[in-house]
């Protein structure tokens, strides 16, 4: 069963049990693994419409075929549960070295169920597992729990997921991180894990995970990795300036949502790129387990050395909060990564909490602290901490942006598709991208169907962002790519440089299979449809795929997208069409015959 | 004619972020590049006024120009 452990490790936190199950393997390869199977599993055993702290709601961390393997940038895990803050499927993926070690020790998946009576954490280390007491982590930030754990580990070389002080208070925005700065950020995976009472699982592995046909494995994973190391993107553009290298090209492009997508221009957005950054606070690039690419950022500001910021987060907490200054950004960032809060969710919070301040609607004696005002880098960073400790009004603002505005009366006035917050693009300058927006199986998702490839970068090619013709088809075949390469255990940017026959290549010499191109999207279909059905049976109904009515309605102010809406109402039914789902967007019985989901 | 030019990444190594240019009336982006010294297959992202553009396209006064080689993120 090469590619695949073939073990399951299910651990019971209401009874202590803990026990090994055989995975089967024509079930592995039918949802590819990771993101697919994960979903799977989640949909079999738990009631999509429970509410997501219920005890009854199952953590799955899932690793996919290619997890642990030869494969460039195959370290990556996913955390499948049921959202906090979407009520819809999450799955939360992560990079760093935590994934391969968790194949290594010799799992696919661990299934969390039930919840601790006191804090606990897993200790993995290749057969022996245990449940042990956290209470003495309980309240501690993500760095000291990680350097306090490695040091109780049987074995330095373990690695550590945990939550922070966010997720322990059950803040819907809370993420999980891994080997310290690195995170499953979104859906609020980090508060399912708190109230489970659960604070890490810490994981060491010794086994070796070999290849079905070792020489064929060899040829391609090598030819992939020059492709990706020869690609201007992958071998040149990301080591050099990070995933901020898009500053400037998003805001050039007049599709930077600026002020809680009250503008998309930031007049001084590059103070804040990431040819500054690396000007100014970069200290070295950092890779993720065989990642020929090295994105990340290790930073430093103030004698402090920390990673990131990535792009997504300089704009949530820059242009989105109007702020141009870059060590605050750094400083809210750190914050972030310390309470363990999913950092689009939390600045974009703070931007939509900007503008019900000056909206008149939170009033300044209603809050602890500094004046909620756009621009302002003390806001940023003092409301930041105060979200991770869930302190003051911090903890209102812990609850996401949908929440916060709902109190006010003001729904509207959160940037979220499904209550999670939309990234750094803004849809009516990228008309692709916002149908991908609006029909994300997890909401405001840029990484389920990234658009800004074609549409604004050019890759595969260049498509006119403004345009709707054909980009039903285009986020269709998007969207059920990503779900493969993320089942697989990849990172998605190596699509930047590769393609749908690369990924089935390396598939198949991994695991020993014949698979041909059409099959491995085609899976990639099915999951889109399991993920979709769990949300029909959670209550998600289609009436959710849309979009803030300021992006259908008011057009965009100023700059190079200046008079532009989206199309949604145009769009969406293509879409549906596209899918094969019925005009009120249900998948049909036909089609999940045909995808084998009936 | 004054144009307006942005340069971004790589690309500002050894030239500048930003700078006004002057050319004659009937100029294109491809003599904007040739002056500059920036190989066309190096071009990722070439936009007019935040539009995408074309080597042959004719600038015009005060038009801004920003040139970006193939980059990508998220």
């Amino acid at each position: 069963m090469a590619g695949y452990c073939g073990n399951i490790l299910r651990i019971n936190l209401t009874t202590g049990n803990i026990t090994k199950e055989s995975l089967d393997p024509n079930l592995a390869k039918k949802f590819v693994g990771g993101r697919g199977l994960g979903t799977y599993f989640l949909t079999q055993e738990i009631d999509p419409a429970i509410d997501a702290f219920d005890a009854a709601n199952k953590l799955i961390v899932v690793t996919g075929p290619l997890t642990g393997s030869q494969a460039p940038t195959g370290g990556r895990y996913m955390v499948v549960t049921k959202s906090p803050l979407s009520g819809t499927v999450a799955c939360s993926n992560s990079g760093g070295f935590w994934g391969a070690e968790l194949k290594r020790a010799g799992y696919d998946m661990i299934i969390v169920e039930g919840k601790s009576e006191k804090p606990c954490y897993l200790s993995i280390n290749d057969d022996q597992v245990e449940i042990k007491d956290a209470q003495k982590y309980w309240g501690k930030l993500i760095s000291e729990t990680t350097d306090l754990l490695l040091k109780e580990a049987p074995d330095p070389k373990a690695r550590v997921l945990t939550i922070g002080p966010a997720g322990e208070k059950l803040s819907r925005i809370a993420c999980i991180i891994n080997d310290k700065y690195r995170a499953a950020g979104r859906s609020g995976v980090g508060a399912v894990m708190g109230s489970k009472n659960l604070k890490a699982i810490v994981a060491r592995g010794t086994g070796k995970l070999e290849p079905a046909d070792p020489n064929t494995a060899k040829t391609v994973l090598k030819e992939i990795m020059e492709k990706i190391r020869a690609h201007d993107v992958t071998g040149k553009g990301l080591p050099a300036y990070g995933t901020s290298v898009l500053v400037n090209v998003i805001n050039e492009s007049g599709v930077y949502p600026t002020n809680n997508f009250q503008k998309s221009h930031f007049e001084t957005a590059d103070k804040t790129s990431g040819e500054t950054l690396a000007e100014k606070y970069l200290v070295k690039n950092v890779a993720c387990f065989r990642c020929p690419i090295a994105c990340g950022r290790r930073s430093s500001l103030d004698g402090v050395e920390a990673e990131g910021p990535e792009y997504e987060t300089i704009w949530a907490y820059g242009a989105d909060c109007g702020v141009d200054d870059l060590p605050a950004i750094i400083r809210a960032n750190n914050w972030c990564n310390e309470y363990g809060l999913d950092t689009i969710s939390a600045g974009a919070t703070i931007a939509c909490a900007m503008e019900l301040y000056e909206k008149g609607l939170i009033k300044p004696d209603e809050i602890d602290g500094p004046p909620l005002k756009f621009g302002s880098g003390e806001a940023i960073v003092e409301w930041s901490r105060k979200m991770g400790a869930s302190e003051g009004f911090g903890e209102k603002l812990a609850l996401g942006s949908y929440r916060l505005a709902e109190s006010y009366g003001v729904p509207e006035l959160s940037m979220s598709v499904k209550k999670l917050e939309m990234p750094a693009y803004d849809p009516r300058g990228i008309q692709g991208h916002g149908l991908q927006y609006a029909t994300s199986n997890r909401g405001g998702c840029h990484v389920r169907g990234y658009m800004i490839s074609p549409e604004i970068l050019g890759i595969p090619e260049k498509l006119d962002p403004l345009s709707i013709d054909g980009k039903a088809v285009w986020v269709k075949a998007f969207q059920d790519l990503t779900a493969v390469i993320d089942s697989l255990g990849l990172c998605l940017f190596t699509s930047f440089a590769i393609g749908a026959d690369d990924y089935k290549d390396m598939f198949n010499a991994i695991v020993g299979e014949q698979w041909t191109t059409e099959k491995m999207l085609e899976a990639g279909e099915r999951i889109y449809n399991l993920e979709r059905m769990f949300n029909l049976k959670a209550g998600v109904k289609p009436e959710q795929d849309k979009l803030p009515k300021r992006l259908l309605e008011d057009p965009i102010p100023e700059g190079p997208s200046k008079g532009h809406v989206h199309r949604l109402p145009e769009l969406l039914p293509q879409y549906y069409k596209e899918r094969g789902w019925d005009q009120t967007g249900i998948p049909t019985a036909a089609r999940l015959t045909q995808l084998a989901l009936a | 004619m004054v144009v307006e030019v942005r340069l971004f990444a790589t690309f500002r190594e050894n030239r500048f972020k930003k700078q006004e240019m002057d050319f004659p009336e009937g100029a294109s982006l491809d003599n904007l590049l040739d002056q500059l010294k920036i190989p066309k297959e190096q071009i990722g992202i070439l936009l007019i006024n935040g539009r995408t553009a074309t080597l042959d396209q004719k600038l015009t006064a005060n038009d801004i120009v920003s040139i970006f080689p193939a980059i990508g993120g998220g």
